[in-house]
């Protein structure tokens, strides 16, 4: 997806806040951010990250300096492989226009050897947060892989993919009741914005989204029903 | 057959405390990374093969009550689970060999699942 398509799309789905999240990659970040200066729509830095357990987590940020310092953290646990763009696509890094800069040559598609408990300890450590995606899915979901949540990392929230309701999802895997649930549009294609999230913060910020979350402070987050059929 | 002969056989390393390996029979292995399948589809008292280390394995052990796990291609579960582990009186075995081996080796040594009672 081109950086000024994606700005122009959250726009016109009246969306306030996205956050760039591709998987095990965070070099597209910059080009997105650009492209909505002078807009009114937040981009947050994070990446998709998948554990060593086939997990995939959601690790949102504030700053530049946190994904690049987890970037790092990323590639130093990526197995040494070369993209083949013939079987798992192009992997391009581009500018805010849209213009092609490189290829990223290093295979993200595979897991990182990073463990869920040391994914996290990385994530707040570095003041990020912490969310495992699409956890009803039976792709790299939470529950299919790990069975519950694990209870021996304070995990903030859990987020399930486009395909059910909350309620429905609390009804489906008790295991995570106690967990608050968060769902986002998981957006791969422009048409894919969901746009059914919405925090009530007093800025959009990883530290007051972490307040909404436990519905703490006066800061909260509700979900409405989708006004898609995707 | 008993784990002691298994964990000999296997050359697996012990990563809990030394029990009495003889008298443990597992009732039947089974084989899968996906925990919920495990939960799903492993007998009691059964031998799980996995490449998983994650700490969730023990409270799956523990609620299946298996006889243990072999976590394979030398996934090293950390500490605390080892821990846990031995709380909850869970055996785990650990070995640089895949999992395909494993399971292969145990079905040529003969072993199967016990009919159900």
């Amino acid at each position: 997806m081109i950086p000024p398509l994606i700005v122009e799309r959250a726009l016109e789905n009246s969306i306030d806040l996205i956050a760039i999240t591709d998987h095990n990659s965070t070099l597209n970040f910059t080009s997105v951010k650009k492209a909505a200066e002078n807009t009114s729509l937040v981009v947050l830095p994070g990446v998709e990250l998948q554990t060593r357990e086939d997990v995939h987590v959601l690790c949102l940020f504030d700053t530049i300096d946190q994904i690049t310092e987890f970037q790092r953290i990323i590639d130093s646990h990526l197995p040494d492989l070369k993209n083949q763009p013939e079987h798992f696509g192009e992997q391009f890094v581009v500018d805010e226009t849209g213009e092609f800069i490189r290829r990223e040559e290093k295979l993200l598609l595979s897991s990182t050897s990073l463990s869920m408990n040391k994914a996290f300890s990385a994530v707040q450590k570095l003041g990020g947060l912490f969310i495992p995606a699409h956890v009803n899915r039976k792709a790299f979901g939470l529950l299919e892989n790990l069975g519950f949540v694990p209870t021996d990392i304070a995990i903030p929230a859990v987020e399930i993919s486009r395909h059910i309701t909350p309620e429905q999802a609390y009804h489906l895997f008790p295991q995570i009741k106690g967990y608050p649930i968060v769902q986002d549009g998981d957006v791969h294609r422009l048409e894919e914005f969901l746009g059914v999230l919405t925090f009530t913060v007093a800025e959009p910020s990883i530290g007051e989204i972490t307040m909404a979350l436990s519905h703490s402070s006066g800061r909260f987050f509700t979900i409405s029903a989708p006004n898609n059929t995707i | 057959m008993n784990l002691q002969e298994i964990i000999r056989a296997l050359d697996l390393q012990v990563l809990t405390k030394s029990v009495d390996f003889q008298s443990i029979t597992p009732s039947c292995g089974y084989a899968s990374d996906l925990l919920s399948c495990v939960m799903a589809g492993a007998a009691h008292k059964s031998l799980w093969v996995t490449l998983q280390a994650h700490s969730n394995i023990v409270a799956v052990a523990t609620l299946l009550e298996l006889s243990g796990i072999i976590i394979t291609e030398d996934a090293k579960p950390d500490q605390e689970t080892i821990n846990k582990a031995n709380d909850e009186g869970i055996v785990l075995l650990s070995t640089v060999k895949p999992t395909f081996y494993i399971a292969g080796k145990l079905w040529e040594m003969g072993f199967r699942c016990k009919p159900v009672e």
